[in-house]
């Protein structure tokens, strides 16, 4: 059980530590999965400085990850710590200009 | 392990009644769809909202027996 708790600590490290985080399946350069890839896609038409955690590289994490905000799929999105979604919403607020909004709103640096 | 797009529909109905599915199958394998959920219960809930009760409508589903399920909700044009 503390092995959990550790995990979430530092899932709350990470998503407070970075701006703009995506937990992936892969790397921005050779994602697994294809929800994974239109994620970073969205990013990069965003032009955000942004971090990604590979979840197939850490098994924990993987799991946590589903709990932290109780979103049972990967990639998920988090600006300055706030889950936004998934794929799906990123597409769909991207489309809106939501997601532009957001970051402007939130600060975050452009890439 | 995949699951018939009826199933998918069905089960979504079962938690909002009101729903208007729609399910495509993306790649005519029957393993990666995209559904649309139009439902006056999304009425005044976040986006995240929205998808979390489609998912909790599919019952644990989403992210095991259904890899691949690519959502979009939305309130009725008409209003309530």
């Amino acid at each position: 059980m503390s092995q959990t708790a550790s995990t979430a600590e530092r899932l709350t490290e990470i998503v407070q530590g970075n701006d703009v985080v995506l937990f992936m399946k892969g790397t921005p350069l050779f994602p697994q999965c294809g929800f994974s890839s239109r994620a970073v896609a969205i990013l990069e038409r965003l032009g955000v400085e942004y971090a990604t955690v590979d979840v197939l590289q850490d098994m924990e994490i993987r799991q946590a990850i589903k709990a932290f905000s109780d979103w049972p799929t990967i990639p998920q999105l988090y600006v300055k710590g706030e889950f936004v979604g998934g794929s799906d919403i990123m597409m769909e607020m991207f489309e809106a200009g939501e997601l532009e909004q957001l970051v402007t709103e939130a600060g975050v640096a452009r890439a | 392990m995949a699951m018939a797009a009826d199933d998918i529909a069905t089960m979504i109905r079962a938690a909002l009644p009101d729903a208007e599915v729609t399910i495509t199958d993306l790649a005519g394998d029957g393993d990666h769809y995209a559904a649309h959920v139009v439902s006056a219960a999304f009425q005044g809930m976040s986006r995240v909202a929205q998808h979390k009760a489609v998912y909790a409508a599919l019952g644990g589903r989403m992210g095991g027996a259904l890899h691949a399920l690519q959502l979009t909700t939305a309130v009725p044009i008409s209003g309530v």
